[in-house]
């Protein structure tokens, strides 16, 4: 599983170092270093919808406080864990 | 507001726009040489002897902005027709001599080469004179001129001479394309070679098949376009066509944090971010090569992070500098950058577009942390490793010297070189000021400038190194 988050301008004054920061410590955590694959990219063409994540290329909109439950729905779940 | 600090650069710029414009409408080829009558259409000459031999220079300058000469080895190009052949004659006593008693300038000459007549008016014997210039110093009433043609003035280095033929020439063993002389020749007659079609082919392209192209730039770009807001001009280069722009500074948080540890590792190191600076190293003091910095600039490290998140994308840097254009040459460096623009080239790129930025909005700029953009200044690098040094709890007394302009860069570089060296971290920035004092600035006002990098570096959202690093995923 691959999750990119943009860090172009515009999201990260939206907070994507948050989301970074935060999906790197959930990644390592739940013990997913070889399963999931956390890269990033510099703009997504949807700046107004930041910080735009996608998860093998389905799009999300996460912000700094939904990270949680974003990596439980659509990251644990689909590994099944 | 102006738009530059001079006419020579203002000519230059319609050269650059009018082959940008020509290029964007896919008819260069058509009018090429049509471009020096359209910017010099009467018959009255402005600048030189007739508009004959004005046109026949401007001819030479579309070549320039084509990309230039390949004969021509480096990136700063003179041309020939255009220098003036300025008197190269060294220091010279003029009619301000007052014919005084006190005869200073023959107390300091070190040569004898000051003689009087009987008016005790001074007169310099040039086959004595080695034009060190310390009776110019002592007159009291300045009456001793030095008449340094001003290429030959402007290059610290002394790569530049008069050719037997009377124009400038360079050594390219020893140009270090700072673009000193570019930026001081009072004819407009050394310039430095154009991407600027480069980058307009990428463009169009891009605009054909959706590829993207990316300009990384330099945070001096806080002090110029001063006419309007940096946001401003991050949005303009949308509208040229750029997919994304990203902050150069980001790649110098990524050097500062990397660079301090090198130092720390090594005990003694020479900054890597000036290209000029750089070469100036290998080429007069190769014995202190394995000192520089084993980093790439923050140009190249930012665009190497780019290209990894996005392989097929292409990358534009737009700075102040013209060492850029010979450093992206590098075989270490040509896989990352695909052209250099110069500020003075970006105008003329938006101005061929007629893109007015005060009538775009702002978009936001924002990755890196003040550290990376107070690189832009001379000092800055040295405090960014500083920082990091503290950042990362390393216990390293550091002891660094900044360099303001490539002569100070010599001194230090001698004294290293014989072990004389009072520090153990070298920042060497080739032009004065540091990057805001770069040749490919469209204006330069040291104290202001620098004060608007210092700004710029207090409005970034990240305060410390560590933090802007930690919003980028490991790739």
């Amino acid at each position: 599983m691959k999750i990119t988050v943009c860090i172009g301008s515009s999201c990260h004054l939206k907070g994507s170092r948050s989301v970074v920061e935060q999906l790197q410590n959930l990644i390592a955590s739940n013990g997913l270093k070889d399963q999931v694959e956390l890269a990033g990219t510099f703009c997504m063409g949807k700046c107004q919808t930041g910080v735009n994540v996608t998860v093998d290329g389905a799009e999300y909109s996460v912000s700094p406080d939904t990270v949680d439950s974003f990596f439980r729905d659509q990251v644990l779940k689909p590994l099944g864990k | 507001m102006r738009k530059f600090d001079t006419k020579v650069q203002h000519l230059k710029y319609k050269v650059l726009r009018e082959v940008a414009r020509h290029s964007f409408h896919g008819d260069l080829l058509e009018h090429v040489t049509d471009i020096p009558k359209e910017i010099i259409p009467g018959n009255t000459p402005t600048m030189r002897c007739c508009v004959y031999k004005e046109r026949a220079i401007l001819a030479e300058r579309v070549k320039i902005a084509m990309g230039g000469s390949s004969n021509v080895p480096g990136v700063i190009e003179v041309i020939d027709i255009a220098c003036d052949e300025c008197p190269d004659s060294g220091f010279a006593v003029t009619d301000a001599c007052r014919g005084c008693l006190a005869h200073r300038c023959e107390d300091v000459c070190p040569k004898n080469a000051i003689t009087f007549d009987k008016t005790q008016h001074a007169h310099i014997d040039k086959s004595k004179c080695i034009n060190c210039g310390k009776c110019a110093e002592v007159c009291p009433y300045s009456a001793i001129t030095n008449r340094k043609r001003p290429c030959e003035r402007a290059c610290k280095i002394k790569a530049i001479s008069m050719a037997q033929t009377g124009e400038a020439q360079i050594d390219y063993s020893k140009c270090i394309s700072c673009g000193a002389c570019v930026y001081q020749c009072p004819f407009g007659a050394i310039a430095d070679k154009s991407q600027i079609l480069n980058v307009v082919d990428m463009l169009k392209h891009s605009e054909r098949d959706g590829s993207k192209v990316y300009a990384v730039v330099a945070p001096s770009i806080s002090s110029q376009f001063n006419y309007a807001k940096t946001g401003q001009v991050v949005s303009g280069l949308k509208a040229l066509g750029f997919y994304h722009v990203v902050e150069a500074a980001l790649g110098a948080d990524m050097v500062a944090d990397s660079e301090s540890r090198e130092l720390v590792e090594k005990g003694f190191l020479t900054s890597s971010c000036c290209p000029a600076f750089v070469e100036y190293i290998h080429t007069h003091f190769p014995e202190l090569s394995d000192k520089v910095s084993h980093n790439l600039s923050p140009m190249a490290t930012i665009s190497k992070y780019i290209k990894t998140t996005d392989p097929a994308s292409k990358i534009v840097f737009i700075g102040p500098c013209t060492a850029k254009k010979a450093e992206i040459r590098k075989e270490s460096v040509k896989p990352y950058v695909d052209a250099v623009l110069t500020f003075e080239e970006l105008q003329a790129l938006f101005d061929s577009r007629d893109i007015d930025l005060l009538a775009q909005g702002e978009v936001p700029l924002d990755n890196a942390s003040y550290f990376g953009r107070i690189f832009a200044r001379c000092g800055g690098l040295a405090d960014a490793v500083a920082e990091g040094i503290r950042e990362h709890g390393d216990h390293f007394d550091l002891k660094a010297i900044s360099c303001d302009g490539i002569e100070e860069c010599r001194m230090a570089l001698l004294k290293a070189s014989k072990g004389k060296l009072d520090a153990n971290f070298i920042e060497g920035m080739a032009c004065v000021g540091g990057c805001i004092g770069g040749a490919g600035c469209l204006t330069h006002h040291e104290v202001k400038n620098k004060n608007e990098v210092d700004r710029y570096g207090r409005e970034a959202m990240e305060k410390t190194i560590a933090d802007a690093l930690a919003g980028l995923p490991k790739v």
